[in-house]
Order: C-alpha cells, then sequence, then structure tokens
C-alpha cells in the first residue's frame, strides 16, 4: 500500500517538534520589514497631500486647514506607496499588524504647526 | 444505456474551492456531456484601469488571484514598461524571477495538496502544505508579505534581497527539495495513486493543440509549450532551459509534469541566485503612456501562459487593459477530458487540471 511509503516522514513527525504554534498562547516573532500598518511621525509631516494622491485605495486623507492626517487602517492595502513617495520619510511600515477593532475607524493625527510653537 | 441525467457539480463542492458549475450530463455512470458554467466571481476588475492610474493599478492587478498574484503584477508591470518604453534593471528582472519561481512552487504544492486531499490521501496533503508554508515564510522575510507581496512596482522592484537573505532561500529551498522528493517519489509510485490517474482523462496531442491547451496541462499532452523558453528577461540568461513534457496526457501525466517542475523552478532559482548582478534594482518612470500606444506581452504563471494587453490614451490612467488567463485557455479542453470519463473520475480530472476560476473571471 502506498500510503505506507510516506510512513517514515509521518511516523517521524510524531516526535519532532510540531510545525505550528500553540496561537494565541505562542506568537511567531515579526521577522524585519513585515507590512503591518502605516505609521506617521506627525512632528516631521508638512501635510503635502503626496501620500494621499499615491495611495491606490484612497487610505489616506490629509486636511491642510484642520492641520490633520488621517488614514483609513480597513481601507489601507499595504502596499507601502506612500512611505515611498513621503518626500519628508515621515512614513514608516511598521511590523505589527492592525489591532482587532470591534468598529471600522480611522487613525487621525493632528500635526503640530512649526510656526505656532515657534 | 440508461435514461441521461443531469447531475449538477459546483459553484460549492468540497474538492474545489473555486467557484465553478458544471452540468454533466450522466448515462449509467458514464459522463456522456458537460457544460461548464462561470460567472460567480465576476469583480470587473479590468475596468478599475480607468479610475487608477497606471501605477496604483498594479495592486489591483496582483489581486486578480490569490496565488498567481506575483505573476499578475510581473506581467501587468512589464506590459507597461514595453508601452512606455522603460528598461528595467537586470537585477530587478532576476528578483522578480525569483519571486516569480517561488510563487510556482508554492502554488505546485498547493495543488499537491488538494490533489492528495481529493483521493484521499490526507497525510500527503499535511506534509505538501507544511512544505508551501516554508516557501510562505521565505515571501514573508524577503518581501513584507505572505500571499500578495506588493514588491513589484512599474520599473522595477521595491524591495532587494541582500546576499544573507540569498543564502536563506537557498538552504531553505535545499531542505525543501530533500522532503519535496520524497513526497513526490511517493506520489509517482504509488499504486493506488496510479489505479486513480492513469489513462483517466485523456488528452491527446492534436486535441491539445486544436483547443489551444496551455500550461501543466498542454505539457502533459506532449506539447512542449512553455513561455519561459523564450528566454525573455532572466530567463534568457539560464544555461539550458528544456520543458518538461509527458506523453501520456492522462491525469498521471498532469500529476508527473506539475510534481517535476517544482524542482525544476527550484533549480532556476538557485542558478538565478548564483548569478544575479550588482546594480539598481529600479528606474524612475515618468510621464504618462502615449495616446493610442498598445503593448502585449505573455508571461508564463503556474497555470501556463498568461496574455496581458494595455493601451494608453495619452493620460495617467490607461485606457483598455485584458488579461487572457490559463485557465480560459483550458476549460474547452477540460470539457474534452471529461467526456466519457467515470461520474467517480470527475473530481480528479478537474484538479489536474487546476481551473482558476478568480483569474479566470478577474
Amino acid at each position: 500500500m502506498g500510503s505506507f511509503k510516506l510512513g517514515g516522514m509521518t511516523f517521524g513527525s510524531l516526535f519532532k517538534k510540531p510545525e505550528t504554534l500553540l496561537y494565541p498562547l505562542e506568537t511567531k516573532p515579526a521577522p524585519a520589514g513585515l507590512k503591518g500598518h502605516i505609521v506617521n511621525d506627525a512632528s516631521l509631516c508638512i501635510l503635502c497631500g503626496i501620500c494621499a494622491k499615491a495611495c491606490p485605495s484612497d487610505a489616506i486623507v490629509v486636511e491642510k486647514k484642520e492641520r490633520t492626517w488621517a488614514i483609513d487602517p480597513f481601507r489601507c492595502v499595504q502596499c507601502g506607496s506612500c512611505v515611498r513617495a513621503c518626500p519628508k520619510a515621515c512614513l514608516a511600515m511598521d511590523s505589527a499588524y492592525t489591532p482587532i477593532a470591534t468598529a471600522q475607524s480611522c487613525t487621525v493625527l493632528e500635526v503640530p504647526d512649526p510656526k505656532a510653537s515657534a | 444505456m440508461g435514461k441521461a441525467t443531469v447531475i449538477p457539480f459546483g459553484p460549492q463542492h468540497p474538492v474545489l474551492p473555486e467557484p465553478l458549475h458544471l452540468d454533466l450530463v450522466v448515462q449509467d455512470e458514464t459522463v456522456v456531456d458537460v457544460l461548464p458554467q462561470i460567472g460567480f466571481v465576476h469583480r470587473g476588475l479590468e475596468k478599475l484601469v480607468e479610475t487608477r492610474d497606471y501605477n496604483q493599478f498594479i495592486y489591483i492587478a496582483e489581486r486578480i488571484c490569490g496565488i498567481c498574484a506575483t505573476g499578475h503584477s510581473i506581467g501587468y508591470a512589464e506590459t507597461v514598461e514595453s508601452l512606455m518604453g522603460v528598461e528595467v534593471p537586470k537585477r530587478a528582472e532576476y528578483l522578480r524571477i525569483i519571486w516569480h519561481e517561488l510563487s510556482r512552487v508554492h502554488s505546485h504544492l498547493l495543488w499537491l495538496g488538494l490533489a492528495a486531499d481529493a483521493f484521499g490521501f490526507e497525510s500527503m496533503f499535511m506534509h505538501c502544505w507544511r512544505l508551501r508554508e516554508r516557501v510562505l515564510d521565505l515571501f514573508e522575510k524577503t518581501t513584507g508579505g505572505r500571499v500578495i507581496l506588493s514588491v513589484v512596482k512599474v520599473g522595477g522592484v521595491v524591495r532587494d534581497i541582500d546576499a544573507t537573505q540569498m543564502a536563506e532561500i537557498i538552504s531553505v529551498l535545499d531542505g525543501l527539495k530533500d522532503d519535496y522528493t520524497k513526497i513526490m517519489n511517493t506520489l509517482l509510485t504509488d499504486t493506488s495513486v496510479k489505479n486513480r490517474t492513469v489513462g483517466v482523462g485523456h488528452i491527446s496531442t492534436e486535441d491539445a493543440r486544436s483547443l489551444s491547451m496551455v500550461g501543466p496541462f498542454a505539457r502533459a499532452s506532449n506539447l512542449p509549450y512553455d513561455v519561459r523558453s523564450f528566454g525573455k528577461g532572466a530567463y534568457g540568461d539560464l544555461a539550458d532551459f528544456q520543458p518538461i513534457v509527458a506523453t501520456e496526457g492522462d491525469c498521471y501525466a498532469r500529476v508527473k509534469v506539475r510534481c517535476l517542475e517544482v524542482l525544476q523552478s527550484i533549480e532556476i532559482i538557485k542558478e538565478l541566485a548564483a548569478k544575479i548582478p550588482a546594480g539598481d534594482i529600479e528606474v524612475a518612470v515618468k510621464g504618462a503612456p502615449a495616446d493610442g500606444a498598445q503593448a502585449s506581452n505573455v508571461l508564463e504563471q503556474p497555470r501556463g501562459e498568461c496574455y496581458y494587453y494595455a493601451r494608453g490614451n495619452g493620460s495617467k490612467n490607461l485606457e483598455r487593459m485584458r488579461i487572457r488567463t490559463p485557465t480560459s485557455q483550458n476549460l474547452a479542453g477540460m470539457t474534452v477530458a471529461l467526456k466519457g470519463c467515470d461520474l467517480a473520475d470527475v473530481n480528479m480530472i478537474i484538479l489536474t487540471i487546476d481551473p482558476c476560476i478568480s483569474c479566470t473571471e478577474r
């Protein structure tokens, strides 16, 4: 019977470390560069809106008058277009996945006005 | 012969995750006619090319199919690059092909697991998917994504693979090859597998040619057609590339061709990793495709030849994007293979053709 030909490999699996993890008790460490979610360092942001134009899923909304930068994590497809387009390098891809939420909401950041602080 | 009866197969069926519906006309236990029907997952993705610019559409193109995502992004990017006369750096071409061949390994391993599951070989299903996980881990480490990689852009790629990561890819593939060879030898020499596959769903070479079949389905009918043998991009730098063919034209031949293609892909990755040149990984692409400019491109996806066509209109949004997928080519062959088979063999024949309906409908 052919099914016994894989027997060695299958039998050996009984004594090896399991391939799977006991999630959520065990979690896999995130490798460097994992595409989790977009973070913005608001202190560097100049609200130019280039990231919003580059975004293929219209997830980013920049309001210059209100001085807010907002991202909808439920629309974001983690392509990294905004990170590459940002002229001030204030956007970055964080390796942690978007946290689980009970309702859809946007992450809104208030960008400080450099003139006001000066 | 008894009275003809129509038995519906799908669109929801345990053996096939894809929504394909077949009306099987059955007399006694023999299938005498097959009427396929698709249209359950049409998303109108080609139309979206009018609403997104050519840089943004690549993320839609790679969502056409979860398994051939890398292939679709490469196929689309190459088409737009040829539309705009962009020459991609050599290193980027190599990196694209390395990821594309890795996705072929993962696609074939996924298929092999599903096929083993279809004929009741549960432990092989587990082993195949265990090995596939190693490829997905490589994707995660080198691109940051497991299925949707988003690593190809018009003009090159967005990430490089450094020497350490390349060495890790090679060592993982070497380990995978050892385990995979044991699985493959079991599958190809196993009596119960042969009983289910040998002589089932036969397609002759003439039929394969006249029905314009592509991919492993055609190559299993002794039709040596493989787009990779055209030598485009990094494939041209391979020392030797011969499409894997089989002469039998039955389910066993299709299993054999796909099994051997995994080993072939591993060898291609190892050769390209050894030859990869240093240099840039992208070039800046500016401007828009000219009004009326047209370009077409072919790419060997895991399931066969995929054809891309694009037309510009002078703006950043393309006028038209058309993709002809391998499964739409192979559906006609599938109905021919099904005619005259036993009802119990329908699952096996459909799986060895490996239809991807999400690709076909887009």
